[in-house]
């Protein structure tokens, strides 16, 4: 119910828009065009154009050649891991935040946002301090023979940390929303817990979660700042897309370097594409109420 | 089945939704819990059904201890104000659910779930919808699904929380006659929350009168309408002309003025009269207790409804009454008005 208001106050704005004279409604929207096609139109452009610069055969080796093809899989791996992570911890903690009370509850909600507000770089260093050879683990892990720093444990973890908002910011608001009557219900009609959980929260906010997912992977398989303080750039081991991309880059192997791009680029535009129609099956159930 | 509610507390911080509340509800009753918002009468149901914890007391169900289970071991039937129907399921699934998350081995084979809805849905008269989402379905008839959801399993208890509270007055009152036609069809220990005075007293067999967490009075209709036993009962239920009284020796003084009517034993002190504003009689001026000016009559239907300005004391006390039509009123006729029936209950009580 409550996201019909800002609906209402959207169709409002749009009529007052129209009473603007044209020509300012012109210049904005050339202003706004100007702006999308300088910052976001021409720099995809270029990174396909220079990544077919030499022809599709060179673009096709350069995405076939043994570092690229590792640090696919590995970007693979690592956003696999961190979303299943992420799923799991977002929707309890979404769960925990919504549908019950409890002592610290704000202290929660704000702690979520923390990567958000702090530098990936920073996220990185702070598992390096935690966990590499100097750091306040390092003894420990060295001695039992456990390597997290510069090897793909970190990376994980480092993705983790950064990319961990997105689920539950999406399920948050979406679960509170909803409220617990329904759960209340299943209850007394003799569900556990469990079952609650399963046949009627989690379907409730199935494309909500579905959503979060999505923004989740896109961050995850773009990271750069956090996963290049903790990945030590072992090239075929510990690189991922992003990385490779700048060391391609730095090597002046411009198609190479492109040629990644072109695949997160991809994925970007692909991630838009689906976040589009969730968002419509998104209005569409929550409209049904 | 019958519910016994012994010495609940429940408290919210600082507000005691309960206050040591007792109760005694038989089987196969139809029971309302009238109040106002903030009564408790909701917190009460819901500590009956599980879904809340009082903070003391003891339930018991034909003499078993009830808060030794939890909400899905009671075996209570729920129906929510909102309905809470499951709404990416239609209803048919929603009816089912209470069938299909039965553990393995007292679950029903498919066929005998199929047969069940059927069955429920039949019993709420809205067979034809069963492949519908909660969405696509009036008030009403979520109203009825959610009953049909909650009869589901066989319910020992049916507990209904402000059951119509979300429906239009057309509805309402359609749907009124229906659940005590389907009470007396199944039969089974019901208790509904209303804040609706007229829902309580023509749908349930007794009604439990709430305020502030307590209970006032418990009666049937005829008792909490016809002899109220608080001045909260009094005032909640039905319209009342209240005034001011003071008992001194035997006797109801209204300011400086002697009204000739016993005080029924009522302790002296400041105290409440209070009248029905159809227990008036109509007198000449001067023969009755109390005597003021016609200020505005609405004729129509069988009674006359007039506001009087009562003279008590050298002030002016605007009361409604209702008289029958027989005797015209004019306005700025001055009439005397003598207290057919009455209670007094003690100021601040």
């Amino acid at each position: 119910m409550s996201e019909t208001l800002p609906l209402r106050d959207l169709t409002k704005a749009k009529e007052s828009s129209r009473s603007e004279p044209a020509l300012v409604r012109y210049i904005i929207i050339a202003l706004a065009v100007t702006f999308l096609t300088i910052f976001v139109v021409l720099p995809l452009i270029v990174v396909f154009t220079t990544a077919f610069s030499r022809g599709i055969g060179a673009y096709l080796a350069a995405l076939a050649g043994e570092e690229a093809l590792a640090a696919i899989r590995l970007t693979l791996i690592v956003a696999a891991i961190s979303v299943l992570l992420n799923l799991v911890f977002g929707i309890a903690a979404a769960w925990a935040i919504s549908k019950f009370e409890f002592p610290g509850k704000t202290f929660l909600n704000t702690l979520i946002d923390l990567p958000f507000s702090v530098s990936p770089v920073i996220s990185g260093l702070v598992f390096v301090l935690l966990f590499g050879a100097q750091g306040l683990l390092g003894p420990w892990l060295l001695a039992n023979d456990i390597q997290i720093i510069f090897a793909v444990p970190g990376i994980v973890l480092a993705t983790t940390f950064v990319t961990f908002p997105f689920v539950a910011r999406e399920m948050i608001p979406l679960m509170q929303d909803q409220g617990t009557s329904e759960e209340e219900a299943a209850l007394s009609l003799g569900a556990s817990g469990l079952k609650t959980f399963w046949r009627v929260t989690l379907p409730n906010v199935k494309w909500g979660l579905l959503y979060g997912v999505l923004l989740c992977n896109a961050r995850a398989m773009g990271e750069f700042g956090a996963v290049s303080v903790v990945s030590g750039h072992i090239r075929g081991e510990t690189n991922t897309m992003p990385l490779l991309v700048e060391i391609l880059y730095n090597e002046y192997q411009f198609v190479a370097a492109f040629a990644i791009a072109s695949l997160l680029a991809m994925l970007a535009l692909i991630t838009l594409v689906i976040k589009i129609i969730l968002e419509g099956r998104l209005e569409r159930h929550h409209s049904d109420h | 089945m019958t519910i016994e509610v012994r010495n609940i507390v429940k408290r919210f911080g600082d507000f005691t939704a309960l206050d040591n509340v007792d109760l005694k509800v038989e089987s196969g009753e139809l029971l309302a819990l009238l109040g106002p918002s903030g009564s408790g009468k909701t917190t009460l149901l819901r500590i009956i059904a599980g879904l809340e914890w009082p903070d003391a007391g003891t339930i018991s169900f034909d003499g078993e201890d009830a808060l030794a289970r939890g909400a899905g071991e009671r075996n209570v039937g729920f129906v929510f104000q909102h309905y809470a129907l499951f709404r990416h399921m239609n209803v048919f699934e929603n009816v089912a659910f209470g069938l299909r998350v039965q553990p393995r081995s007292v679950r029903m084979n498919e066929a005998g779930i199929k047969k069940r809805v059927t069955e429920l849905l039949d019993l709420v008269q809205l067979g034809w919808l069963a492949n519908r989402y909660p969405s696509q379905l009036s008030g009403g008839q979520r109203q009825r699904i959610a009953l049909a959801r909650a009869l589901a399993i066989e319910p020992r208890i049916l507990l209904l929380d402000e059951p119509f509270g979300a429906l239009d007055a057309k509805v309402r009152k359609e749907l009124r006659q229906w659940l005590r036609s389907l009470h007396e069809e199944i039969h089974v220990t019901s208790i509904f929350v209303t804040h609706d005075q007229e829902e309580a007293l023509e749908v349930a067999n007794r009604v439990v009168v709430m305020d502030k967490g307590r209970i006032e009075q418990i009666g049937t209709p005829e008792e909490v309408y016809d002899r109220p036993q608080t001045a909260f009962v009094h005032s909640f239920i039905g319209e009342s002309i209240v005034l001011p009284v003071n008992i001194e020796a035997g006797r109801v003084q209204l300011g400086d003025k002697v009204l000739d009517i016993a005080p029924n034993g009522a302790t002296p002190g400041p105290s409440q009269l209070f009248i029905r504003r159809h227990d008036v009689i109509l007198q000449p001026p001067g023969n009755g207790d109390l005597e003021g000016a016609v200020r505005r009559v609405r004729a129509f239907g069988p009674v006359q409804r007039a506001d009087i300005a009562l003279r008590t004391n050298g002030n002016e006390t605007m009361i409604e009454i209702d008289a029958p039509r027989d005797r015209e009123l004019k306005v700025g006729e001055v009439i005397g008005l003598k207290p057919k029936r009455y209670r007094i209950f003690a100021s601040g009580a």
